[in-house]
């Protein structure tokens, strides 16, 4: 008799310690991030996570009034973790665009940056379908520059990494004749830094709508329209009352919102 | 008739079946990829393997001591770690850069991990080899030298090839494992099976997709590899299988004298 009562209290004090994580979890924002993306994510040597996309994301949990709680993603994964419910939306610099709204849903954009190749000095390589032919390019597997690629230049050789930072590394011992990505990520992340001392932009800007889309968004799963809105309001926030604005004077001379 | 099948697949299929179909090409060459990588390791590997075996099972200590390191290193440490290290690891040294090996061997992702994944498979089979000759019988050895056989003689005739047949079944495993490892390739940007099943989940954000295809291609062709040591057991060990009464037919002369 005792030890049934004793069950029954015990169970009773699960049940509500149980509840209690339940709705605690329910305020939280789970964001995916990535830390392998400077300098719109990466990770400090004592392992916390900073960059543009980090402070962005703090900047709207305070805004939405819900604790931040970043968790780390490769990007190859980043939305199947997303549709598992590892997480409750990606904040990780992704572009928004029509391949991926077949998987997801995003808000509008939160920055929009153009994206270039990046060569030795004084290659002389041409971006034109005969100048890259059989040239070895690499970048970032699953970004919106390897479907611009495979659509525009399909005679290269695509050399495709996991993270941009391998890209970099291997562009800076000559394993690869060029890489593609962003323009911001590609000069802060590596031409502003001692190995990438020796390279350049190549060709201008690089754009293809049904590619790379409008710019940058946050993800959330489809059914999630109410959070939807409410990062749309957030954004929107953020850019009005100037904090987005502050955020970005931290790591970019310009505006990188985007017309 | 086609389309209709197509329509239908496309509508009730839980998995985009079509996807794969269009993109079988890719997951084949994936497979020959793999295969490829595979074999020539256990190529390389089993034939470095040998003679290591002998030193390690010899009792000369300035041979077997090197030996001992160079196993235990690389049956100590994971596979991904000595593929990154020769990869990305060797690339960091100029002066490695700067000879003659790195434009056709080192450069070449390829080859880092055929070096890589020889190494380690030649380190384990060493082991496994060197177990089997450690317990050849000693009556055969002892047979052996009554008959003047030389040292050299010995090894090659006697030891050796018991020590093969011994080892076999042993061995399969080791060339599944290696089946199983060389997805390592894929995270230096080898488009082996893995690498194919990641390129598909980065263009189209499918995971399932992509996985299930490398994983099936991997479940064939390990069915067929263990087949295929099935027979060659029976081959080389059929002196160990319980042997078949020899069936006797009444002669035909003998039946002449039955009345």
């Amino acid at each position: 008799m005792k030890f049934t009562k004793l069950m029954t209290s015990l169970t009773a004090a699960a049940l509500v310690l149980a509840m209690a994580g339940v709705s605690a979890q329910a305020a939280d924002l789970r964001v995916g991030v990535e830390g392998a993306y400077p300098p719109f994510s990466w990770k400090e040597s004592d392992g916390t996570l900073k960059g543009f996309d980090i402070e962005i994301a703090e900047a709207v949990c305070a805004e939405l009034n819900r604790k931040c709680v970043l968790i780390e993603q490769d990007w190859d994964g980043m939305i199947p973790a997303l549709l598992a419910r590892k997480f409750d939306t990606i904040i990780a610099s992704m572009s928004i665009t029509e391949e991926r709204k077949k998987r997801v849903d995003f808000s509008d954009k939160y920055y929009n940056t153009p994206a270039k190749f990046v060569a030795k000095k004084g290659s002389g390589l041409k971006i034109t379908k005969e100048g890259l032919k059989g040239k070895r390019i690499g970048l970032q597997r699953g970004t919106t520059h390897q479907c611009f690629m495979e659509k525009m230049f399909p005679d290269v050789e695509l050399v495709l990494y996991g993270s941009q930072d391998e890209v970099f590394q291997d562009l800076a011992i000559g394993r690869i004749d060029a890489q593609f990505s962003d323009s911001i990520a590609a000069d802060d992340g590596f031409l502003k830094t001692d190995a990438g001392k020796d390279f350049e932009f190549t060709g201008g800007d690089q754009h293809d709508e049904a590619c790379h889309g409008p710019g940058a968004g946050m993800a959330v799963r489809k059914a999630d329209t109410a959070l939807r809105d409410d990062l749309n309001k957030a954004i929107r926030a953020l850019r009005e009352n100037g904090t987005y604005q502050k955020i970005n004077a931290k790591y970019f001379e310009f505006d990188i919102f985007g017309g | 008739m086609g389309d209709s099948i197509i329509q239908f697949l496309e509508t009730w299929s839980p998995i985009d079946i079509v996807l794969i179909a269009q993109n079988f090409d890719r997951f084949l060459w994936g497979a020959l990829t793999t295969l490829q990588l595979t074999a020539m390791s256990l190529i390389i590997g089993g034939l470095l393997a040998i003679p290591l075996a002998i030193i390690r099972a010899g009792n000369n200590p300035f041979l077997n001591a090197p030996v001992w390191a160079f196993t235990y290193l690389f049956r100590g440490t994971p596979l991904l770690v000595q593929t990154y290290l020769i990869y990305y690891g060797l690339g960091q040294f100029e002066w490695i850069r700067e000879t003659f090996l790195w434009g056709p061997v080192l450069s070449q992702a390829w080859y880092c991990a055929l070096i890589a994944f020889s190494l380690n498979t030649a380190a384990y089979s060493a082991e496994l080899l060197r177990g089997s000759i450690v317990n050849t019988s000693q009556g055969e050895v002892e047979a052996a030298k009554a008959c003047g056989f030389s040292n050299w003689m010995r090894l090659r005739r006697i030891i050796l090839p018991s020590a093969f047949r011994r080892a076999l079944p042993a061995y399969s495993n080791e060339v599944i494992f290696m089946l199983h490892g060389s997805v390592v390739a894929s995270t230096i940007t080898i488009q082996d099976l893995l690498g194919v099943g990641r390129w598909l989940n980065g263009r189209y954000y499918l995971a399932y997709e992509g996985f299930i295809t490398a994983a099936v291609l991997y479940f064939i062709i390990v069915l067929l590899v263990s087949r295929g040591f099935r027979l060659w057991e029976k081959h080389w060990l059929a002196h160990l299988y319980p042997q078949e009464a020899v069936k006797t037919k009444p002669k035909k002369g003998l039946a002449s004298f039955r009345i």
